[in-house]
């Protein structure tokens, strides 16, 4: 008996519904199939391509983590949230960070003008 | 005068350490506790994605992702996940309403499309390898198996998972630690398909484009 109500106060803390689930689908696969169509007949150039697309995934990611995984809906200290926007910043750093670095290594050891070397 | 910031805490002189604390939330601690492995596995991929932007356009005379990547396996191995990652969360939600019968079928549906996603996988893996073009040619490649396998491994585990789900629903039923894993494989499951999602993005579409 007791555990029938602790799996039903189990049940309130898990925030899906059916509604959730269908929007988070079909914005996904709007956007999935677009992205793929987008790519494979080459509408754009390919510059605008990548912006599209990318901006894209990124749109299609906040909306899976909104629906799907339900960030921001658990009970009053949201620890989820809390953990995951600390992440985020870790995440930033380490990709910022990295590209920075490696593209700037890039530079120095292949520089684009080859013909005018610059000695500081 | 500063007697009212004062908090008179008087600590219980024997504590009953052996009852569990009534106020203790242990569906939020152990969710907390997967959600922790769950972003600290963000930053793993993270690494990993970076390591492919640094490392895909050093090919070594080989092939580059535009000629290598087939652009509609690809997509059909996105759809084969976002399918199963919705049929993972109506496994729950059946589970939810009580309906065993309805969760068990879901959760066979998701092992079915997972299976499926990591055959194209693999068959895509071996496609590569046959010709010739295998993690040992260059940089591009190493890095591509190694984000692209992660994955397909995180995968693997989640089937395993789900498979070990499925035994539990059949022998325990719907139980408060049964649901409590099936909340959790479920989050596994979203998680692996928001990963893809980067990885359909970044490495596919972008390698072709």
């Amino acid at each position: 008996m007791s555990e029938e109500i602790s799996l039903n106060e189990e049940k309130k803390l898990w925030h899906g519904t059916y509604l959730s689930y269908g929007i988070g689908f079909f914005v996904s696969l709007i956007f999935t199939s677009i992205s793929f169509l987008l790519v494979a007949f080459q509408v754009f150039p390919p510059e605008v391509l990548i912006y599209t697309v990318a901006s894209f995934a990124l749109f299609q990611a906040v909306v899976q983590l909104i629906f799907f995984l339900h960030l921001g809906q658990e009970g009053k200290p949201h620890w989820e949230t809390f953990i995951f926007f600390f992440m985020l910043l870790i995440l930033l750093i380490i990709a910022v960070g990295s590209l920075w670095v490696m593209n700037d290594l890039n530079e120095r050891m292949m520089p684009k003008h080859m013909t005018t070397t610059h000695h500081d | 005068m500063t007697d009212s910031l004062i908090v008179h805490h008087t600590p219980e002189p024997h504590p009953d350490t052996g009852r569990p604390d009534p106020h203790q939330d242990y569906f939020s601690m152990r969710f907390i506790g997967f959600w922790v492995y769950l972003m600290t596995d963000c930053i793993l991929f993270t690494t990993l994605f970076i390591t492919y932007a640094v490392l895909h356009t050093n090919t070594f005379g080989g092939p580059s992702g535009k000629d290598l990547f087939e652009l509609k396996l690809a997509f059909g191995e996105t759809m084969a996940l976002l399918f199963s990652s919705v049929t993972c969360g109506l496994a729950v939600l059946a589970a939810v309403h009580q309906r065993l019968r309805a969760s068990l079928v879901w959760l066979g549906v998701t092992i079915t499309l997972g299976l499926s996603f990591l055959t194209m996988e693999l068959w895509e893996f071996h496609h590569f390898y046959s010709m010739g073009h295998s993690w040992r040619e260059s940089a591009f490649l190493s890095s591509f198996f190694t984000l692209v396998g992660t994955h397909g491994l995180h995968i693997t585990f989640g089937l395993t998972w789900a498979g070990v789900m499925v035994g539990q629903l059949l022998y325990h039923g719907l139980t408060v630690d049964t649901f409590r894993r099936l909340v959790l494989f479920s989050l596994f499951w979203h998680f692996l398909d928001l990963i893809w999602i980067f990885i359909f993005t970044f490495v596919y579409l972008m390698g072709v484009i």
